[in-house]
């Protein structure tokens, strides 16, 4: 595909960039689960950009579930942070770009990811230290998927963040129904009960994406679970 | 003479009201010294309850957001609990911090098997990048915990309930001389120096001290080293340390002889000081010890009948 300085990248463009990753033009990349997230929150609600990816008082994106990151790269490449030409390298020994993602290769991603149930607890380290830093402007939004949501270690972090009213602290669920056992009653259920406000809406929804996180939640940390309906992706 | 514990609660209060850019984070142990701190700063004292693979990730959290944290608990749960959080939230992110941990091989004996890690400096040797302190005395404590909050790496630091009876620390890092000899080199680590010491007395042999065993001195052991026969006493697993003194002994044909706390489960409660004796740690276990090694005939390490007996 043609990028050039003059064209600005749009959602359009992210399957194109995802099969420079697998060189499979025919793969409908559009499905995978994280696509439509990804974008809203970096086109629409993180106030970050290449030129502020080290700036104290950014946002930080965190991916937990950096599985399948190719959707991470080709927002991450649409936005700027990363050289497209780097993408077809996906994999490879002397590429940055990994299955999962390397924070110390890559300029704008905020967290290395790939063992499951780390980047949440890891994102409420980072609200704090924001808070106690004085970066008052800056949240913390963290991806990760109701399958992930079976990691212990996540349970530690919802409870503690809803009690302490991490405020700057936000989760997306990326709901494909891939727990073994399912959440019953939905996946923020295990949020609320532990104070948290919460919103479910469509993962493919763009301005309902944008508008559950936007919602205002005073006091409170605030999960939107992203629902996938199963076949999407 | 407080302990190590008390005088890191008195000085890590301190330490918050100087530098901003520090923070402690707690699993409830140490919540009540650390309260009139938090009073003063609540943004930077925090207490997660008892979740400790929280505890090490919010850590890293805390690193990422550009602020100095130090982390404190009980030992197993400091560093093997949270093994995973230590490895890919802190080492894997590629940030610095400081774990204080309390307790040690044996000081709470009588808490069981529960409360006990022989294994914590052994577990953090399978990760690149720690600095490892294991203070002899409060006042190493102190100086080591100023020096690593000032500074940007990983430490972990060590304390324990047994101390020596004055620091033997030098000035820098390295290892320090406490007696010199021509038959042998004994290195002993932290709390177990004044039952060297004792074990030692009478005897031809170079006796050097560390507080500090990551990284290891082998520059102090190669300067003082007579007959290439090296005793390592440490107060965690025996043998932690002996790849240390093979790779500083590389080029020269030698023998060593690791002396620590025994792999085995003793499965007693007690004393800290029965625990020692039992791992052959007290002066008496440590001088057989020594004394059967230096003898010879050359025998490989067999430093561990004295368990079995108790």
């Amino acid at each position: 595909m043609a990028m050039t300085t003059s064209h600005r990248p749009g959602f359009a463009d992210l399957p194109g960039l995802m099969a420079r990753m697998t060189g499979d033009e025919k793969h409908d990349h559009a499905a995978e689960s994280t696509l439509d997230v990804l974008w809203v929150l970096y086109d629409r609600v993180l106030r970050i950009s290449p030129q502020t990816a080290d700036s104290p008082g950014r946002d930080r994106f965190l991916l937990s579930k950096g599985h399948g990151p190719m959707a991470y790269y080709a927002v991450l490449a649409a936005k700027g942070f990363i050289d497209p030409a780097l993408l077809p390298g996906f994999g490879s020994f002397g590429s940055p770009l990994g299955h999962h993602p390397d924070r110390n290769l890559l300029p704008g991603v905020e967290i290395s990811s790939g063992s499951l149930g780390h980047g949440l607890p890891l994102g409420v380290g980072v609200a704090l230290g924001l808070k106690a830093a004085g970066q008052d402007a800056a949240r913390v939004f963290v991806l990760i998927g109701d399958g992930e949501l079976d990691e212990g270690s996540n349970h530690e972090a919802i409870a503690f963040a809803g009690a302490v009213g991490l405020d700057r602290l936000h989760v997306v669920v990326v709901d494909n129904s891939s727990s073994r056992y399912g959440w019953p009653g939905g996946a923020e259920r295990r949020f609320v009960v532990e104070g948290w406000s919460a919103a479910r809406v469509s993962g493919r929804d763009h301005a309902a994406l944008e508008a559950a996180f936007r919602q205002s939640h005073p006091g409170r940390p605030h999960v939107v679970v992203a629902v996938i309906e199963p076949g999407e992706g | 003479m407080d302990t190590m514990r008390e005088r890191f609660y008195r000085v890590a209060g301190l330490l918050l009201d100087d530098d901003p850019r520090l923070a402690v984070a707690l699993a409830v142990i140490g919540g009540d010294a650390f309260k009139a701190a938090r009073q003063r700063h609540p943004d930077r004292v925090i207490d997660l309850g008892i979740r400790e693979q929280l505890l090490i990730s919010v850590t890293g959290g805390l690193a990422l957001a550009g602020l100095r944290p130090i982390a404190h608990t009980f030992a197993p749960f400091l560093t093997e609990r949270p093994f995973e959080q230590i490895k890919l939230d802190l080492v894997h992110q590629d940030v610095g911090a400081v774990l204080v941990s309390a307790g040690a091989s044996y000081d709470y004996p009588f808490y069981g098997r529960t409360h006990l890690a022989p294994g914590d400096v052994r577990l953090l040797d399978t990760l690149p990048g720690w600095t490892v302190h294991v203070p002899g005395h409060p006042d190493e404590a102190e100086r080591l915990l100023r020096d690593a909050a000032a500074a940007s790496g990983r430490v972990y630091l060590r304390l324990s309930l047994p101390a020596n009876q004055r620091s033997l620390a030098g000035p820098g890092a390295g290892m320090s001389v406490l007696r010199t000899g021509t038959s042998g080199t004994i290195i002993a680590v932290g709390p177990l120096a004044d039952a060297v010491l004792a074990a030692t007395a009478g005897l031809d042999v170079t006796v050097l001290y560390a507080a500090t065993i990551r990284p290891f001195d082998g520059a102090a052991l190669r300067a003082t080293l007579t007959v290439p026969d090296v005793v390592l006493v440490e107060p965690y697993l025996a043998g932690t340390s002996v790849p240390q003194v093979a790779a500083a002994l590389a080029d020269i044909p030698h023998r060593v002889l690791g002396l620590g706390v025994g792999l085995d489960e003793l499965r007693r409660y007690g004393t800290p000081g029965e625990h020692q004796a039992a791992h052959g740690l007290d002066a008496a276990g440590l001088r057989a010890g020594i004394t059967g090694f230096l003898a010879g005939p050359p025998v490989l390490d067999q430093p561990r009948a004295a368990v079995h007996s108790v």
